[in-house]
């Protein structure tokens, strides 16, 4: 009898989001407390009753923060309920003011909604399955330690009563590369609908809930044996906060759990923390015991009838439509139309500069040039917000010949962002105006004179030799010349 | 001040010159936030709390011109009906030495009762005005649930509880309540109805054709001489012109079951706060956070309280919460339509405020269930959201009787002026 090989499983990776985005309103959710923190302020100075959840003070909803959400539901094509009410989710936490905290259970603000993504030029639908508001906890700090062996630990309120939105996806995911996606995606959404502020610290928190399961349970569209699903442990990944965090977090948990299986330990279902820093995720507890947060509904929150805001409160046109139309008007590949529409800033920047100069040289511009420098340098648009200006006055130096784009790409361009200068200085301090025609011709003249042997090739036909007095020329006006007009003078003052 | 432990704290706050409560004094029941003065909720635990801010009803009794004379006692964060579960001492009932004074609102009713302050404002869970204000002989208003602001009112069960005035005269309670009516931006649950209410004006003792239902279910339960004296002042009535009727409500059986089951799972979370992290015995304690809270809330709570806590934790667990919050819920629903067909019917429904008379101090509270049955007249109107009134109907050997009238929503100035009629 021959030993008949075992064929190993093959796992599919399944993968459910639940994202944390701090809203940007200007106040709080539930008083009238600024959201925004001052460089310089003090621990539990942005506060008040409400948000201290001292005895008897009460919360007041602040529509904004509704308004906020309802523009995500709209982008997320989500349903908006007739009316949204709040819960009470109790459990004891000492950054939590009132050892509850106020959410939403049964009516949220979104339900059924979906979020399309495109990985290597697939495009798939993320489902998702509800979106509530609710209130940040306020924050801890550990003194002389970690969370476990800190001498003491200080609480600060200030972020407390924050609004929240958590988006939960349905376990769609097929891959930490397409959560990478759908979060980029994400956050690109909430900057056009103006509700999100991706530079501000903590704005963006997710969670992840991981699991293997047999890959004979996934059907062709993608879609998972809901029994298969139940059955599988799956860990819960916490402490992700950007989308390249959760690709690096979600690859690691991927790897960590097909080697428990290979090793045949299996996987244990719990809570994991990811440590960005070591670039691991640790394990913070089994989740034996689910916990009970016994949920009931806020009385000092009436039901809020929000049926008619879907109607009456407007989006602006985003990514993917400004992606089609960039196509359309502009007549940009889908390449470029995706890279320039994928954040707010950069497509706005990219009509600003499509409107003085031609498109293909914005888009050439904007796209490939900055964003390419950009990202060399782990820079985003938004560190130089503040100067677009000067990179629209570069733009038009090209545009007006006044410097060669060469010495445009490779030496202003870099310059603006290594040393944060404007171009006209680092034109004048390098010297790279435009050289006049007639320093030009006498460098043609030069070239000429000291290079006969040249001169005679070119004579003879050989196509080389006027290349090679192309660069003699362009080495003299030290790039300052266009080789184009370069040529065309040496073919002139050659024949003659 | 009179000698029956009235105030947990006497302290005198002078309010603006002129206004509709000048030159009158006024207790506040110690579950109500004053910037500087400590509430203590008669509770150890916020022994030596001191609030930032006032809660609105008081900012409005000052700008009304009113002088607070001090903080009144209370049970345990208002979960009683005696005054006796207060970390501070019982108080006595004035009206009636060696009785209890009703609670929970116990310090206000009697400081009113004393002669201790010409008002008070107390507040109503499940008949915490109403029930002192019966057995201490004086007039009590719960107002409808959102007519006045609770924002600064240390929250026992928030979805049914309201601010209220407590008085020697109808009027003049309701004279109290026009102060205090009226929305609030503090307060979500807060009204427009009453912002230019003429409470005070309503107390004009006229019943001429006013419409009397008698609630047959809460005479079933009452003591025969409590009964004797609340018929006598509904005679009163009918001989001043008012129609006396009878109604049934099937759903009251179940109103005090209902009661205490939300107003407990609500108190389990309103209560959480509580951990010692900023409220509480101070202490170095063992453990972790979870062991530390647990001690700070062994330490600071006394026993009816934790009773509450631990029963409302217990009906809102996962497995349980449908048999009794969910419930509870379904028999509150009821019991509202049961008041809005009644008052298809009638204009004001009538029974006697508390079942029995005074108990004498440190008679009852060994049995939590009796207890909890005294409040199965008052429980039902916090149920429905409704407003009602306390008037003394009379006396049984010198024990106080009340009679209480239940109003329709926002029917404020039909029971005052139904109460002020009994007072002739």
């Amino acid at each position: 009898m021959t030993a008949q090989a075992v064929e190993p499983t093959e796992h599919a990776v399944v993968i459910g989001l639940e994202v944390h985005v701090q809203l940007e309103t200007s106040t709080k959710i539930f008083c009238g407390c600024s959201t925004t923190a001052d460089d310089d302020e003090e621990p539990n100075s942005r506060t008040c009753p409400v948000c201290l959840g001292l005895p008897g003070a009460l919360p007041v909803l602040n529509e904004g923060a509704v308004e906020a959400a309802v523009k995500i539901g709209k982008a997320l094509e989500a349903d908006i309920p007739e009316r949204t009410t709040f819960h009470r989710k109790n459990y004891y936490y000492p950054d939590l003011p009132k050892n509850f905290q106020l959410t939403q259970y049964d009516a949220p603000i979104c339900q059924q909604g979906s979020l399309e993504i495109s990985v290597e030029g697939t495009r798939r639908a993320i489902g998702i399955t509800r979106a509530h508001l609710e209130e940040d906890p306020g924050s801890l700090q550990h003194k002389g330690g970690s969370i476990d062996t800190a001498d003491a630990t200080l609480i600060n309120y200030n972020r407390a009563g924050t609004p929240l939105v958590e988006i939960v996806t349905e376990p769609d995911f097929r891959s930490p590369q397409e959560t990478r996606a759908f979060l980029a995606k994400l956050e690109g959404v909430l900057e056009y609908l103006g509700v999100f502020d991706s530079t501000r610290d903590g704005s963006l928190r997710v969670d992840a809930n991981i699991s293997l399961v047999d890959s004979e349970a996934v059907d062709d569209d993608g879609s998972i044996d809901d029994d298969a699903l139940a059955d599988a442990n799956r860990t819960e990944v916490k402490n992700i906060s950007s989308h390249k965090g959760a690709e690096k977090a979600l690859a690691y948990e991927v790897t960590r759990q097909k080697n428990a299986v290979r090793r045949g330990r299996g996987v244990e279902t719990e809570t994991r923390h990811w440590d960005e820093s070591r670039g691991i995720t640790v394990s913070m507890r089994s989740k034996e015991s689910e916990a009970d947060y016994r949920y009931f509904r806020e009385a000092d929150l009436p039901p809020l009838e929000v049926s008619h805001w879907k109607e009456e409160i407007p989006i602006p046109e985003l990514p993917d439509a400004r992606r089609e139309r960039f196509e359309s008007e502009y007549g940009l590949g889908s390449e470029a139309a995706s890279k320039l529409t994928s954040t707010k800033s950069v497509a706005d920047f990219f009509e600003s500069v499509a409107e003085s100069f031609d498109a293909d040289l914005a888009a050439t511009w904007v796209a490939d040039n900055l964003l390419g420098e950009l990202n060399y340098r782990d820079m985003e648009i938004t560190d130089v917000e503040g100067r677009l200006e000067e990179f629209t006055r570069l733009i038009e130096l090209v545009d007006a010949e006044e410097l060669t784009v060469k010495n445009a790409e490779e030496i202003v361009l870099r310059e603006m962002l290594d040393e944060g200068e404007a171009p006209e200085t680092i034109v004048d301090r390098e010297g790279l105006g435009k050289a006049d025609e007639g320093e030009i011709e006498g460098f043609v003249t030069e070239a000429i004179e000291e290079n006969p042997d040249a001169v005679e090739d070119f004579h003879n036909g050989e196509d080389g030799a006027l290349n090679f007095l192309v660069g003699q020329v362009m080495q003299k006006s030290q790039g300052s010349a266009d080789p184009g007009s370069v040529n065309e003078l040496l073919r002139a003052e050659l024949a003659e | 001040m009179s000698d029956h432990n009235v105030f947990v704290t006497e302290s005198t706050v002078a309010g603006d010159d002129a206004g509709p409560l000048a030159d009158r004094t006024i207790a506040i029941k110690d579950n109500m936030s004053t910037e500087g003065v400590r509430t203590t909720c008669g509770s150890a635990m916020l022994a030596d709390y001191v609030p930032p801010y006032n809660a609105t009803v008081v900012d409005r009794v000052l700008d009304a011109g009113a002088t607070i004379v001090g903080k009144a006692n209370m049970d345990e964060f208002a979960m009683g009906g005696t005054t006796e579960t207060s970390a501070f001492g019982p108080t006595e009932n004035p009206a009636a030495p060696g009785h209890v004074p009703g609670g929970s609102s116990g310090g206000s009713a009697a400081a009113v009762a004393a002669g201790d302050a010409d008002l008070a404002l107390g507040s109503d869970t499940g008949g915490s005005v109403r029930n002192p204000a019966a057995f201490c002989g004086v007039v009590g208003i719960k107002p409808t649930y959102g007519l006045v602001s609770r924002y600064g009112i240390v929250a026992y069960a928030n979805s049914l509880e309201q601010v209220g005035p407590l008085a020697t005269t109808v009027e003049d309670a309701a004279l109290l309540l026009d102060v205090i009516a009226g929305p609030d931006d503090h307060d979500a649950t807060t009204h427009d109805r009453a912002a230019d209410s003429e409470y005070a004006a309503a107390a004009d003792g006229d019943v001429d054709g006013l419409s009397i239902g008698v609630i047959t279910d809460l005479i079933e339960g009452a003591d025969d001489d409590v009964v004797e004296t609340f018929e006598a002042s509904l005679d009163e009535l009918e001989s001043q012109g008012a129609e006396i009727t009878e109604v049934s409500l099937d759903s009251l059986e179940h109103a005090v079951q209902a009661y205490y089951v939300i107003a407990m799972s609500e108190a389990s979370s309103n209560l959480a706060r509580f951990d010692g992290v900023r409220y509480g015995p101070e202490g170095d304690r063992e453990g972790n956070w979870n062991d530390s809270f647990a001690a700070v809330r062994e330490e600071g709570f006394g026993p009816e309280v934790k009773r509450r806590i631990l029963l409302g934790t217990y009906a809102l667990s996962a497995g349980y919460h449908d048999k009794y919050y969910k419930k509870a819920q379904d028999a509150r629903a009821w019991v509202k339509q049961d008041f809005d067909e009644a008052f298809e019917e009638v204009d004001v429904l009538a029974s006697p405020t508390m079942p029995v008379t005074p108990p004498a101090l440190g008679e009852s509270l060994d049995d939590p269930l009796q207890l909890y049955l005294m409040d199965a007249n008052t429980v039902p109107v916090n149920l429905a959201n409704l407003p009602a009134i306390s008037v003394p109907a009379g006396d049984v050997d010198g024990l106080p009787v009340g009679l209480q009238l239940i109003g329709p929503k926002f029917g404020e100035e039909t029971i005052i002026r139904a109460a002020s009629a009994v007072e002739e």
